[in-house]
């Protein structure tokens, strides 16, 4: 069979550059199984991370070729050239070869506040309906590869934007809760104000990339974006509201709920890299 | 290279838990929920532990699909599983309290697929006499870990991702105290400290060539346990999934939901005989079907007929397929063939088998709504473990708590499907209690013995002084080898001896190996400190199968092919005694008279009833 | 390697505690690493929606030959003309009923009525999609940078604007009655009783496209259905929404289709006004 050269990226927070490897092709082959090979026999400490080798951790996140993909769910057959790039996902800070740091999505997960839900049936449960839950059950397959957050070219080409924007991943997780059946809080203000809801401009990459196939943009985003317009850009909705005297939470309300406010970690109380109002550190 | 104190990090928790599964999870939520301050260890990152590649189910009779049951029926059938070497205790505890355990998930957010009248569903699984399986499409470990991860996060809990544990440090007076091991981005080394510390790190899959676990399951808390002097039960019961996928190469050994079958998928072999008729054991006679009509009728009407046999439990089933294989009646791959294409529509299939669907198709270009999947034997699961107290999950280490696939005794010689996700949440909350009330008797700080933290240290760095030794990658394929070939899923006594052998050579080159590089996420020196686990494992896992001269569940020995009502009495107890390793038969906890009763009935095929 | 912070001025929301600036993996400076031809398809966009504005444009101005009336016995008239209700509709006016109102008005009436289609498609999601990536280069395609130094996306003016896109959509329900009415008023020949020509039925076709794209609108499908969380207490709106979805997959599609047959149309109704061609009449 013909020969296949795998062209890592490598390196850390001080540089690196591209080794190029070369090895047979073998049938049937996903891209970490030769990234597995090139570590048991060319270079031992290709740092790359990976769990299940099965689409299901979301671990291997990597860009083959410039797109970013899950190492294990890329078939080498479906490659078309005879020399294939692997580089780290490029949002996040890098910390060796392939591996980034993903902790800006934990921060991130802190600033959410959990699914509340309302009282149980007399006898202590839920009830739902499978047509109540089909939708949030869509984004429950998020498997947090994180590739969605590394393509979103708001962060991924604009770093300040960290500082304003959940990305993606996190409008699946309001989307989520927010389609909840069970749950109380609302959200919206918060996804607008804090989270940066308006930042996204529908471009769709994140739908593009989703390994789990979830309609991020159609499903999560718009949706997520049409109820914050029932919350605050829509002035009939506004005057219902008014007339109902329903009390819509105001951002710092519903942000005191978040885990990062009620039971502070030491991710929270990450160096503020004393963030001035212009975002500049 | 030496490593001094000053070069280790301290950290000081009330309580620590090493592992973020689903039942370290649990027990960390337990213990923060206390208002203790409780620090998670995560080998990889959070949220991806091997939780997440459950598929079918957690088993819990909730009686939603059918009110017959209840949790003396779901008793029964896990020990009746597990070949009757089960604790009963435990089995009885994770039966009572599996229901309320789910509800609890939902009550945190998770979303389990519906019944018509709003409650959880439940669906059919090897070996439980009811649908008794809350799940969500085939992807339900996802789920449980999602919604865990989400509680866990609101709580408070301190997460350290990428740490490898190296060693459980002891007090003085043997208490466990303290737990030394580096951060894989850096190579930093962290000694924690803790009044109680929770061992919830998995299973040891990763010794076998064909597995479906990930590369955590390295069998870390086993060999953690058992160097800090805990006692370990019944290793050599290790579970051989009867389906995972055997082709492409590079995924053999990957799961294929048990879900399959539970959703009308039939066994076949190479000739398309549902062979597994031929090897219904007499133990299930009564409750298994004759006839493929009446397994087929047994899919919309539990209670006209039995149920198919290709849904016996997994040992069974496992056997059956190593021996249509052998005697030639195999795939062109060297499995036989799961056929639900021809039995269900595409609709049903997509909708309920999403993640098989996508996988075949995506790894092995098989369209499993057209074609049949190829699948065969795979290393799954570890029955053995931890011996623990089941109401309090204490191990014999005072201080050192044990929950989940760490843990044995909850599932005797063969796990049910579906009884894992259960197991973690019953007794991870257990053994959050457990620690919580124990590190809150405790007074003052603890103090473990340092030099214990920098010669451990000291000896996981050795690798890197070493110019020439092996490569830590090809001992470990070795082993693999070994175990896969040696202590498989037939066993006897000559190749027990000779993998016995195998295994202290394997040991020996692993205290040569050479790595290079620095210790910044290096994984070939990452390996190098999973070796020494993995072979402890290993060598615990032949000794046992050594010494347990029946078969019984998932332990078959070509030697003593039948089950011997002797072994049935006893646990293999492993332990370190004043530097020797001995394997020793000790009875098994007796089983109450009320509980005994249930399985007097067997013959009958009835089910226990709940009294009210 | 050090990613460089630009200063963006964002003010909104207070910043939430990441670490930013820290060096980041991957070759510099380079815009991609893609090897497909992924320009192509944010060049089809702006090379079809480039000739759909030029060809409006050039349609709007010329204010003559939208209509093609008795003398010819038909009743057919430009979408881009309808409803006409300007000034100098006067030709139109007698038989169409929705008549003229806005006779302030002496430009060429499609410059006026334009508004509504052009506002609606402006502010709808997909072609904000499509033309943030083609025009804008924010950004051209997946995994290639950003054509901008920095970014606030449609949280400040005047993006912000692009929320009000659901008013849009009821103006553009209203227009679509009116071309329907049009489609209805084609099947009747002046002098001829009732009858069915090929401009009856371009008329027809490009009101039911219209009509299915409109009803696969994001905010359509929002307000119909998707801004309830419990379907269940709601089986008619459930089932609104449930019939919308699938098209609503479909809305990049739906919206190609039928922006390029609204300028079919209008293309077939000007070469039969103009004389060119002539409407063959079916029956
Ligand atoms: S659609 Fe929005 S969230 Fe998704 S990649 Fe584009 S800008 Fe980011
Ligand atoms: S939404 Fe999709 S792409 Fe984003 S993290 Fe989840 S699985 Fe990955
Ligand atoms: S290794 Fe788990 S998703 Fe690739
Ligand atoms: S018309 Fe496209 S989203 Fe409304």
């Amino acid at each position: 069979m013909t020969e296949v050269t795998m062209s890592i990226w490598r390196g850390d927070s001080s540089g690196g550059s591209f080794f190029d490897y070369n090895l047979e092709r073998v049938e049937g082959e996903v891209v970490l199984d030769v990234v597995h090979r090139i570590q048991a026999t060319l270079a031992p400490d290709l740092a790359c991370r990976w769990n299940c080798k099965a689409g299901k951790c979301g671990s291997c996140s990597a860009e083959i070729d410039g797109k970013p993909s899950l190492m294990c769910m890329t078939r080498m057959d479906t490659l078309p050239n005879d020399k294939i790039t692997i580089t780290p996902m490029k949002t996040f800070p890098i910390i060796r070869d392939l591996v980034t740091d993903v902790s800006f999505n934990y921060v991130m997960a802190r600033q959410i506040p959990p699914f509340t839900p309302g009282d149980p049936e007399p006898d202590g449960t839920y009830r739902m309906q499978q047509v109540d839950i089909d939708r949030a059950q869509e984004f429950h397959k998020c498997i947090e590869c994180f590739l969605c957050q590394d393509v979103c070219h708001v962060i991924r080409d604009h770093e300040v934007n960290k500082l304003y924007y959940a990305g993606p991943r996190f409008f699946v997780r309001l989307a989520s809760l927010d389609m909840h059946p069970l749950d109380t809080v609302d959200r919206r203000e918060l996804a607008r104000q804090h989270l940066g809801l308006g930042f996204c401009n529908i471009t769709k990459c994140c739908t593009e990339v989703c390994p789990e196939h979830i309609k991020i943009t159609d499903n999560a985003i718009i949706p997520l974006k049409e109820r914050v317009v029932d919350s605050s850009y829509d002035p009939i909705a506004w005057l219902g509201r008014k007339i109902r005297r329903k009390v819509k939470y105001t951002v710092d309300q519903v942000y005191a709920l978040a885990p990062a406010q009620v039971a502070p970690t030491a991710l929270d109380r990450l160096p503020a890299t004393a963030i001035d109002d212009e975002g500049k550190s | 290279m030496d490593v001094n104190t000053e070069d280790i990090l301290t950290q000081s928790f009330d309580v620590l838990v090493i592992g973020a599964g689903g039942a370290g999870l649990r027990a960390a939520i337990e213990s923060r929920s206390r208002g203790l301050s409780t620090a998670v260890i995560c080998k990889s990152l959070y949220g991806k532990a091997h939780t997440v590649m459950a598929e079918g189910g957690v088993a819990a009779a909730l009686g939603n699909v059918y009110s017959e049951d209840n949790w003396k029926v779901h008793f029964r059938d896990t020990v009746r599983g597990g070949k009757m070497l089960n604790n009963w205790r435990m089995a009885q505890l994770h039966a009572q309290e599996a229901p309320d355990r789910v509800l609890e998930l939902e009550a945190w957010g998770a979303l389990f697929d519906r019944t018509d009248d709003g409650r959880i569903l439940q669906r059919d699984f090897g070996g439980h006499r009811y649908a008794r399986l809350a799940h969500v499409g085939d992807r339900t470990g996802l789920e449980m870990i999602r919604t865990l991860q989400n509680k866990a996060t609101s709580v408070g809990i301190e997460v350290f991702m990428e740490h490898k544990i190296l060693r459980i440090l002891v007090d003085a007076s043997g208490n466990a105290c303290g737990a030394l091991g580096y951060t894989r981005p850096s190579g930093q080394f962290v000694l924690f400290k803790a009044k109680a510390i929770v061992l919830a790190t998995g299973g040891i899959g990763r010794s076998w060539k064909y597995t479906s676990n990930s590369w955590e399951s390295t069998g870390d808390g086993h060999a953690l346990a058992f160097s800090a002097g805990a006692d370990m039960i019944d290793m050599e019961c290790v579970q051989f999934h009867p389906t995972g996928m055997v082709w492409p190469l590079s995924v053999r050994g990957l799961l294929v939901t048990e879900g399959v079958r539970g959703d009308g998928g039939a066994l076949l072999n190479s000739e398309n005989q549902r062979f597994m008729f031929n090897y219904i054991p007499e133990m299930f006679r009564a409750e298994t079907a004759e006839t493929e009509e009446e397994a087929d009728r047994w899919y919309e009407d539990h209670a006209s007929a039995r149920r198919t046999p290709d849904l016996l439990p997994r040992d069974e089933v496992a056997r059956a397929i190593n021996a249509e294989v052998k005697a030639g009646r195999g795939s062109p791959h060297g499995g036989v063939f799961l056929d639900i294409a021809s039995r269900r529509t595409p609709e049903y299939i997509k909708r309920r088998l999403p993640s098989m669907y996508s996988q075949f198709l995506e790894l092995a270009g098989v369209d499993i709504t057209q074609e049949p999947m190829e699948v065969g034997p795979t290393c799954h699961y570890m029955m053995g473990g931890v011996r623990v107290d089941a109401d309090t999950a204490a191990t014999t280490v005072p201080g050192l708590f044990a929950a989940g696939e760490v843990a044995g005794g909850m599932h005797g010689a063969n796990r049910l499907g579906g009884n894992s996700l259960s197991d973690l949440i019953v007794f991870g909350r257990r053994a959050g209690i457990g620690a919580a009330d124990y590190a809150e008797g405790l007074a003052g700080t603890v103090d473990p013995e340092v030099s214990q933290a920098t010669e451990t240290a000291k000896e996981a760095l050795a690798p890197f002084s070493r110019e020439t030794g092996e490569s830590p990658y090809r001992i470990h394929a070795d082993l693999q080898e070994c175990m896969q070939t040696l202590v498989g899923i037939i066993r006897t006594e000559s190749e027990l001896l000779q993998a016995l052998d195998e295994i202290s050579k394997l040991k020996e080159r692993a205290s040569k190996a050479s790595v290079q590089g620095g210790r910044e996420y290096n994984p070939a020196w990452n390996l190098a400190t999973d070796l020494p686990s993995m072979l402890a494992v290993s060598e615990m896992v032949t000794r046992g199968a050594l010494d347990r001269k029946e078969s019984r569940g998932g332990h078959t020995r070509d030697d003593y092919p039948s089950p011997d009502p002797e072994f049935a009495k006893v646990n293999l107890v492993q332990r370190m005694q004043d530097g020797t390793h001995t394997v020793q038969p000790e009875p098994l906890p007796e089983m109450p008279e009320e509980l005994k009763a249930l399985f007097e009935d067997d013959h009958t095929g009835q089910a226990p009833k709940e009294d009210h | 390697m050090v990613s460089t912070v630009e200063d963006t001025g964002v003010k909104s929301g207070t910043a939430i505690p990441v670490e930013i600036g820290k060096p980041r993996g991957g070759p510099e400076g380079r815009r991609t690493l893609r090897q497909d031809r992924w320009w192509l398809s944010p060049a089809v966009t702006v090379t079809v929606l480039t000739s759909f504005i030029a060809y409006a444009t050039f349609a709007a101005f010329q204010g003559r030959y939208y209509y093609v009336g008795a003398q010819q016995h038909r009743n057919l008239i430009s979408p881009f003309y309808s409803p006409c209700i300007a000034n100098s509709c006067q030709r139109v006016a007698g038989s169409h009923p929705l008549g003229i109102w806005a006779s302030f008005w002496n430009f060429s009436p499609a410059l006026l009525i334009l508004i509504v289609p052009l506002g609606f498609r402006l502010t709808c999601y997909y072609y904000r999609k499509a033309y943030y990536r083609s025009f804008w280069q924010s950004p051209p395609a997946c995994g290639v940078a950003d054509g901008h130094k920095s970014y606030t996306g449609e949280t400040r003016f005047p993006l912000i604007l692009q929320n009000i896109h659901r008013y849009f959509l009821y103006l553009a329900l209203l227009f679509n009655v009116v071309l329907t009415m049009d489609a209805v008023l084609a099947f009747n020949f002046p002098g001829q009783g009732i009858g069915f020509s090929v401009g009856t039925l371009v008329l027809c076709v490009n009101a039911a496209l219209l009509w299915i794209y409109t009803v696969s609108c994001h905010a359509c499908r929002h307000l119909c259905g998707g801004q309830l969380n419990k379907f269940s207490k709601h089986p008619i709106r459930y089932r609104f929404w449930k019939a919308i979805t699938p098209l609503n997959a479909r809305h990049m599609q739906l919206a190609w289709v039928s922006l390029i047959f609204v300028a079919l149309t209008d293309l077939y109704v000007r070469l039969v006004a103009s004389g060119i061609i002539h409407d063959y009449k079916i029956f």
